[in-house]
């Protein structure tokens, strides 16, 4: 870019910060507000019960999430949740590094772990309720029994893709086994791993809810099922947008740990770009 | 690296023995399940011996029932997965290719992606009971967003001089749809859609668990609620191998329809 482009940028930049800023606010809320408008506007005209309107919406997410029923239903939820994120994680990337590492190990247990990711991890709810009987471990078990895999294998490609070069590199300066995972192996394989993790939260957040329709009597799942069971509508609505809430928090937390974990890696991938 | 040096013969020995010890950890992994209930370790009424789901599984298949069941999950997966397919692609690419609606749509977008598709199982048993309209709800609600989201990443991945040259030669909007947006979009789009088969199939299979509209996840139900552990452990491994079969489809589907592109074609040459 010459000079004189970048000036003219620069003029451009200067003069409409303010109706900048409201564009993009504009764009960023313009259209889930006029939706929402809509959507009002065609609740009270219709008499369809099942779509009330987003202010009574609103209203009972107020009444039913604010107070007693956060305590008891919410905050176990999150807390079986990330329990059996971080119990995937962590056995996911440990196991994942060391059949990623032996040649053999990987080989005997490939044709395993295919079944295994592909059974739909829903289905395992009633086997490790047999196995387990109807407890918070049995939730957390079956959290863990779904999310763990696409952690798990892509933490095994991504230990086994480190660069060869690197390898024996590693090699000629004898790092002992310890610095070499440290310094090699797990950074080499962190984009992987991340995308795996990225996959893991959204099963782990579908089998927290499904668990807890099954077989429980409180959480998060439990509730929209009696919710709904029971008539309550705008109940229902407020606790599907609640579990929407709990969505986006957890995918904007992962954007940020990503960024901080691969900063490393988006750095080089715009370096090799440019 | 030294793999390549080495001759062939040593090459597809290195196959063989990879299929082997494949054959032996499957062979492994079975006997332990076999050895646990004879030991004692977990009582058979909760972990069966291997055998007996083997029996029931033969059985099973001779059950014109059981094919009734399976066609019927199915049939709701493929229903939910082309629709949801077809929707994504035309949204994707007329949002994708409009800066305006991309910007707009933004913030919906990434607030609408993340609600687990099971929240709205509630919504959709209200709606349409407990038939296969409910099913599809989930099945199309998880399923467009692996898609969409692809195909947005596709249009946006568009070579800027391939499409400076496009406008310079005066290619009409149907060419550029044609040879510019569809072939740089395509590898995105099959990727999308063999994530969305596999997510798909989950979801089918969770309504059929959850709403109880006919098909294996409601099978699965049954045997938990009768205390059936055999049949249980069966339509599961049932399910198992049918998200294998899904899963390698797609995948030779995704290698087939892009043997030009550089992303497999590179494949061979690495």
């Amino acid at each position: 870019m010459t000079a004189q482009t970048s000036r003219i940028t620069m003029t451009r930049r200067g003069r409409g910060v303010g109706s900048r800023i409201v564009g993009s606010f504009l764009y960023a809320f313009g259209l889930p507000f006029l939706l929402l408008v809509v959507w009002a506007v065609a609740a009270t005209r219709s008499t369809n019960r099942f779509f009330p309107d987003p202010l009574t919406i609103f209203r009972a997410f107020v009444d039913t999430w604010i107070g007693p029923a956060f305590v008891e239903d919410v905050l176990p939820s999150l807390y079986r949740l990330g329990l059996g994120i971080l119990a995937s994680i962590v056995v996911g990337v440990a196991a994942g590094t060391v059949i990623g590492l032996v040649r053999w190990l990987r080989e005997l247990l490939e044709p395993l772990l295919e079944f295994f990711r592909a059974i739909p991890p829903p289905v395992l709810i009633p086997v490790v309720m047999l196995l387990i009987g109807i407890t918070d471990t049995m939730k957390v078990v079956v959290i863990v029994s779904g999310a763990i895999w696409p952690i798990l294998l892509n933490t095994i490609e991504g230990v086994r893709a480190t660069d060869s070069v690197m390898t024996e590199t590693a090699n000629s300066f004898r790092l002992t086994w310890w610095e070499r995972l440290r310094f090699l192996v797990l950074p080499a394989a962190s984009p992987r791993i991340m995308a795996g993790v990225r996959q893991g939260l959204s099963v782990a957040l579908i089998l927290m809810v499904i668990s807890e329709m099954f077989a429980s009597s409180s959480g998060l799942g439990y509730r929209i099922a009696y919710f709904q069971r029971n008539y309550l509508i705008a109940e229902m609505w407020s606790g599907v947008l609640l579990l929407g809430l709990v969505g986006v928090f957890l995918a904007v937390a992962f954007g940020l740990v990503e960024r901080r974990v691969l900063r490393w890696y988006h750095g080089l991938r715009e370096v090799s770009r440019a | 690296m030294g793999v390549n040096l080495r001759p062939p013969s040593t090459r597809g020995l290195r196959a063989a023995r990879k299929a082997l010890l494949g054959v032996v950890g499957l062979a492994a992994f079975l006997a332990v399940w076999q050895l646990i209930p004879t030991l004692g370790l977990i009582n058979s009424q909760y972990l069966p011996y291997v055998t007996d789901v083997a029996a029931r599984l033969s059985e099973e298949s001779r059950d014109l029932a059981f094919w009734r069941r399976l066609g019927s999950t199915l049939t709701a997966w493929g229903i939910g997965l082309a629709v949801a397919t077809l929707a994504a692609v035309v949204l994707g690419t007329i949002i994708g290719m409009v800066p305006f609606l991309r910007r707009a749509t933004h913030t919906m977008v990434e607030f609408l992606r993340p609600i687990p598709s099971v929240a709205l199982i509630p919504l959709a048993v209200l709606m349409f009971g407990i038939q296969r309209q409910a099913a599809l709800v989930i099945i199309i609600y998880a399923s467009f967003w692996q898609v969409f989201v692809q195909v947005i990443y596709g249009v946006a991945d568009i070579d800027a001089v391939a499409r400076d040259t496009a406008r310079s030669f005066g290619l009409t909007r149907r060419e550029r749809l044609s040879h510019l947006v569809m072939p740089t979009a395509l590898p995105y789009v099959m990727t999308g859609l063999r994530l969305a088969a596999a997510v798909a199939l989950i979801l089918a299979i969770t309504a059929e668990m959850v709403i109880g509209n006919p098909g294996l996840g409601r099978m699965i139900e049954l045997s938990r609620s009768a205390g059936d552990a055999v049949g249980l452990y069966a339509f599961v491994v049932v399910t198992g191998l049918l998200g294998l079969l899904v899963n390698i489809v797609f995948r030779f589907i995704e290698r087939r329809s892009l043997s030009w592109h550089q992303s497999v074609r590179g494949e061979e040459v690495l």
